[in-house]
């Protein structure tokens, strides 16, 4: 089957270019980079130069990139990393969209005794800044808030929510696992400590992601072991893997100027011709700043499970944000927190555009998208009654 | 991504007997678009009490669609007698079974098919009403027995997965908690029956007449056979035949046999494919 793949929000397709990068550290070159011989001199070298191209895309210096298992470890490193530096506070504030990575980590924090703010965001998904800025106080050990979000593609201001935080000298730290590559991001302007990124989300493959450390942030190690990565986090360095985050990071910088704009054209293209073509339909976080990549929508009296299942027949793979799709039974905790209603939240898909994704996959997605939401509509008892069919 | 069975899938891609019927002489709606799931069946009833036809309309995931669509094949031509004794698990058998947390989506439409039968019948939601433990997806306390005795059910998890009660604030934990306590010793008695200790004489049998009874008469409808090989301990060999030999889902088929003879004789046995 042909596919038109639409989900890289949930991950995205290793870039070819990476795929050659990687190849030799399994067979060849496959020294342990702490080994003293020419072999470990190898891999010591990829791995300061992946060091050296990530931190490039960052605008960081190498030595604050920490190289982990996942964006989930990184978002828990730096959490659980910064509480334990700061012990004697016990205050967290966060947001009510964060990834489950973050947000999972809520009820554990409380029980631990901690206080935790869930920052609020409006409608369109936008965050509360004064709410950021009454809930600070002295014993705030760390802020975390997302870049990005991974399913409205709702940017938040960092810059400002930096300046706010920084301005009381509180850690602040930034999952930033759906923003990179995406936008530009400059940590040389931009005052965040801690900035969680993952390999996945920019064609390297699943299984490596980075923590950011600013210079000087006081933190806790998070793997205890050998003395890779400054100590931080033992354990062997995964070459390939780290080779791979590499180059694909490099590729990413090289396309920042202009790919985001290409995404973008196409995501509007996309959003504009379900609008014209389907009545009833929400665009998620239309009024304010989103990733030029992804599009969130609910399509009313539908349910989303069985729109993406109607669209994977035909190859289209794409996300949701319904209950169904999950194994829970509520909607996701993104849109409830926005306010939007469960009867629309529950026809929440989401299509979030690449690398390899061209003009014509998106005609192709407009051309069976409206047959397949009439269809499903057919068959809703509410739609008849309620809607305007 | 869900395991659903091809069943599952057809019954969702095409699904049968949607629509209303604007005579009916029953409709039974549960359900509602703020819980992300909702049934409305129609039943028209022969005078000799018999169902002649059936409709639904559905709002929900694939396995709602599929549920409710087997649910109307099952009852066509039954009863309403007949149909009454039809449980959620007749359903989910139906469609070759379903994900344990979509279990919810058959017995919807179990609850549909008693809604439509009482307003034939004449009784009014209120004779009916049971006092509703969660708030958040509108379960009585007779739903939830219901799912909990025809199931067999211990655990709250298993309750939400059955009936979605549960599922959202939580605030009723302690009240599902509390029904399963009340039922615990009739479902332990339920679960412990059948798996008593068999003789291999006694286990032989019963292998023997779940595959008559159950399993050969639901592969037979699709156009194929089973026949019992050997029984070695719990290894219980057998060849299918007709077109499930060689169907790319056999091992869908033997992994779908192992449950049923699992379920009815013992939570030890193996299910292989062997050349007859």
């Amino acid at each position: 089957m042909k596919f038109v793949y639409m989900d890289n929000n949930a991950t995205t397709r290793v870039d070819p270019l990476v795929m050659e990068e990687m190849l030799p550290f399994f067979t060849e070159a496959y020294g342990n980079p702490s080994s003293m011989h020419l072999m470990g001199a190898m891999a010591q070298k990829a791995v300061s130069e992946a060091r050296e191209k990530v931190a490039e895309l960052l605008n960081a210096h190498p030595d604050e990139i920490v190289f982990t298992g996942c964006g989930t470890e990184s978002d828990n490193a730096a959490i659980r990393g910064i509480l334990e530096a700061w012990p004697e506070k016990r205050h967290l504030v966060t947001t009510r969209v964060e990834h489950p990575a973050v947000w999972n980590q809520i009820p554990y924090l409380r029980q631990k005794g901690y206080q935790v703010t869930e920052l609020r965001v409006d409608r369109e998904g936008r965050l509360d800044l004064e709410h950021l800025r009454s809930s600070l106080s002295d014993d705030t050990a760390l802020v975390s808030i997302m870049f990005a979000n991974n399913e409205t593609g709702v940017v938040f201001p960092l810059d400002e929510i930096a300046q706010i935080v920084k301005a009381r000298g509180i850690p602040l730290h930034t999952d930033a696992v759906q923003a990179v590559g995406k936008i530009q991001i400059d940590l040389a302007k931009l005052p965040v400590d801690l900035l969680s990124m993952s390999g996945h989300k920019i064609h390297a493959p699943k299984g490596i992601g980075v923590l950011y450390i600013r210079r000087g942030t006081r933190i806790a190690p998070f793997m205890i072991g050998g003395h890779q990565e400054k100590g931080r986090r033992g354990g062997t360095e995964n070459v390939p893997y780290i080779v791979g985050l590499g180059k694909a990071a490099e590729l990413s910088l090289k396309e920042l100027t202009r790919e985001p704009l290409r995404l973008g054209v196409l995501r509007d293209k996309l959003e504009q011709g379900i609008l014209e073509r389907i009545p009833r339909v929400l665009v998620n976080g239309k009024g304010t700043r989103r990733l030029p990549n992804t599009l969130s929508c609910c399509f009313e009296y539908v349910e989303g499970e069985s729109l993406l299942l109607l669209l994977s027949d035909l190859g289209i793979c794409a996300s949701s944000g319904s209950a169904c799709t999950s194994g829970s039974l509520e909607p996701s905790h993104v849109l409830r927190a926005m306010g939007v209603p469960y009867t629309a939240a529950h026809g929440s898909i989401r299509f979030s555009l690449g690398r390899f994704n061209t003009e014509e996959e998106v005609d192709f997605v407009l051309e069976n998208l409206p047959g397949i939401v009439e269809r499903l509509r057919a068959i809703s008892p509410f739609w008849k009654s309620r809607g305007e069919g | 991504m869900w395991e659903y069975t091809e069943k599952v899938m057809d019954h969702f891609r095409n699904p049968r007997n949607v629509g209303v019927i604007e005579d009916a002489d029953g409709v039974g709606e549960v359900g509602s678009m703020a819980c992300g799931d909702a049934l409305t069946l129609y039943i028209k009833v022969d005078p000799e009490g018999r169902i002649k036809d059936a409709k639904f309309q559905t709002f929900g995931c694939a396995s709602a669609i599929a549920s409710s669509s087997a649910l109307t094949e099952l009852i066509i031509g039954k009863t309403v007698d007949e149909a009454l004794k039809i449980t959620n698990q007749d359903i989910a058998d139906y469609l070759g079974g379903l994900p344990e947390q979509k279990m919810h989506c058959s017995v919807m439409g179990r609850e549909a098919l008693l809604a439509a039968i009482a307003n034939y019948k004449g009784q009014s939601r209120e004779s009916l009403a049971s006092p509703l433990v969660c708030e958040c997806f509108g379960v009585t306390e007779d739903e939830i027995e219901r799912a909990v005795r025809e199931n067999r059910l211990t655990t709250r998890e298993q309750v939400t997965h059955y009936t979605k009660a549960g599922g959202g604030c939580g605030s009723c934990h302690e009240r599902i908690e509390a029904i399963l306590a009340k039922l615990r010793r009739e479902v332990d008695v339920a679960i412990a029956a059948p798996t008593k200790k068999l003789t291999n004489l006694q286990k032989m049998r019963l292998v023997e007449e779940t595959i008559e009874r159950q399993i050969r008469p639901e592969l037979q409808k699709d156009g194929g056979d089973i026949q019992l090989v050997d029984l070695e301990g719990n290894r219980v060999m057998v060849s299918l035949r007709g077109v499930c030999k060689g169907c790319p889902s056999a091992g869908i088929t033997i992994k779908g046999i192992e449950q049923r003879l699992k379920d009815m004789v013992s939570q030890d046995l193996v299910v292989e494919e062997v050349a007859s």
